[in-house]
């Protein structure tokens, strides 16, 4: 082909349009912010109903994992994740639904080898990361307290 | 027989015919533009089936039947089969076709395996190695996704450049003599990257496939665009054929209003949320079997040149960081007075 892959790959890219960054920018924020809006009222009636702040907070994040695994379930949040792009993969509801999503897709190659499996196939580097960054900070956290 | 005309192409003398051909499809396709062609629509995409891969072996044994009945052929009298899927190990034709004990031989080329099955069908009978063959082609889009993207749930954002795997499968039975339409030629392409990585804009990864191809069977055949009454590819989608068409004119065999695109004809983009168009294999079975080859049937179109594409990736290669090799076959389809 009269081409070079550097000509052609910047054909491709004049070519293929580009996502609405500033679209998908608001409505991440807004749908983002409602979510987390949510978990702050379900921890504020807790902490009405007098539960420990502690406590309350732990409440506020199991009513979103427990709604986003209900809606991941019923053919729902895919739905909203597509117009809301990181307002719904970035809060605690995200990470529910890439656990969720995988067990139930997977639930046919078996209750091991499939559901169990594959249930971290997206949100496993998250927690060998997440752990990973954790253990570091924790070690400079002490060394440092070394040279007070 | 099968003569080689020029470098790529291969002349089938004794035009191998389309005896009786089917299309079937799950129910996004029904509702696109083309639904009504479908001999099949099916509303539950599961087919009843308690797995995607089934619900797609189902898909093929369905279109296959269809097509055995229309060209009025039981299953015994079929030589060869050439039928393929998008899956590992080609488990939906595996699986679909193991009941019928006709001899097979399963192929994989991405989304281009309608055009190859096709194409090695009618050479097959052409050559006399065959008295009748079978092309079956199926792709399932919650099969498809599992495989090469994410679960069905999972709340991703799809980029404007993708596709949408189409649910849907087509079979041809391909035989001589008879009044339906011809195999006349069949070009079969070679392998063109040009280092494209992004799996989600699989048009502009097969475009350049396509251009050689078809520039391949024009040279080869001495014939230029404007001898066809329709040049369709396979799944370009609208991204690679804007692509496409810029790169048969730097050919100089520009396309005019007689060039379309399967993944553009199966929905109808402004409405079914599919972005870039269809792809899969099922996309340009299902618009061959149904659409294109009712219009020749009925005389509509005469002289007909099917380019179906491929992305020749997997899940593996691509998070290697290898770029998406292109693939694309030719048929050229005539209806005789």
């Amino acid at each position: 082909m009269d081409v070079t892959g550097f000509e052609y790959r910047k054909l491709s890219e004049e070519v293929s349009p580009r996502s609405p960054v500033l679209k998908n920018c608001v409505l991440a924020f807004l749908i983002g912010g409602l979510i987390c809006a949510i978990g702050q009222v379900a921890t504020g009636l807790s902490m009405e109903a007098g539960i420990e702040v502690e406590n309350a907070r732990l409440i506020g994040a199991s009513v979103l994992i427990a709604a986003s695994a209900i809606l991941t379930a019923f053919d729902v949040y895919d739905s909203i994740a597509k117009h809301a792009g990181a307002g719904t993969i970035v809060p605690i509801t995200g990470f529910a639904n890439a656990i969720v999503a995988p067990a139930i897709e997977f639930k046919t190659e078996g209750l091991v080898l499939g559901l169990a499996s594959k249930m971290f196939t997206i949100a496993g580097p998250v927690l060998v990361y997440g752990i990973t960054a954790s253990v570091v900070y924790g070690i400079v956290l002490n060394l440092l307290a070394l040279f007070k | 027989m099968p003569e080689r005309k020029g470098q790529y192409t291969v002349t089938l003398s004794g035009r191998p015919t389309i005896l009786g051909y089917s299309a079937v499809a799950g129910k996004r396709e029904g509702e696109g533009p083309i639904g009504r062609y479908f001999d099949m629509v099916f509303e539950d995409t599961t087919l009843g089936e308690k797995t995607w891969e089934k619900a797609e072996s189902a898909l093929q044994r369905e279109a296959f039947t269809r097509a055995l009945n229309k060209a009025g052929v039981t299953p015994s009298q079929v030589n060869y089969l050439f039928a393929g899927d998008l899956l590992n190990q080609s488990i939906a034709s595996t699986f679909g076709m193991r009941e019928y004990g006709i001899p097979i031989l399963c192929q994989f080329g991405a989304c281009s395996t309608m055009a190859q099955t096709l194409a090695l069908a009618a050479i097959f009978v052409d050559s006399g190695a065959a008295d009748i063959c079978a092309a079956v082609t199926s792709s399932h889009f919650c099969s498809a996704e599992r495989q090469f993207r994410f679960p069905l749930e999972y709340g991703g954002q799809r980029p404007l450049t993708s596709q949408w795997t189409a649910t849907a499968a087509g079979a041809i039975v391909v035989g001589l003599g008879g009044s339906g339409v011809r195999v006349a030629d069949v070009t079969i392409g070679y392998i063109t990257d040009f280092g494209i990585s992004d799996t989600n804009n699989m048009g502009a990864a097969m475009a350049p496939a396509a251009t050689e191809t078809l520039t391949a069977y024009f040279n080869d055949t001495g014939t230029k665009p404007q001898d066809y009454d329709l040049i369709v590819t396979g799944d370009l989608g609208a991204v690679g054929s804007e692509i496409f068409l810029q790169l048969m004119e730097r050919k100089n065999f520009p396309l005019g209003s007689n060039y379309s695109d399967c993944g553009l004809l199966l929905y109808d983009r402004n409405k079914q949320d599919v972005h870039a168009g269809g792809s899969g294999c099922g996309c340009s079975a299902a618009v061959l079997c149904s659409y294109i080859l009712d219009k020749m049937t009925a005389g509509e179109l005469k002289n007909v040149l099917v380019i179906a594409t491929g992305a020749l990736m997997s899940p593996t290669s691509s998070q290697q960081g290898e770029s998406i090799p292109g693939i694309a076959h030719l048929c050229h389809l005539v209806k005789m007075e």
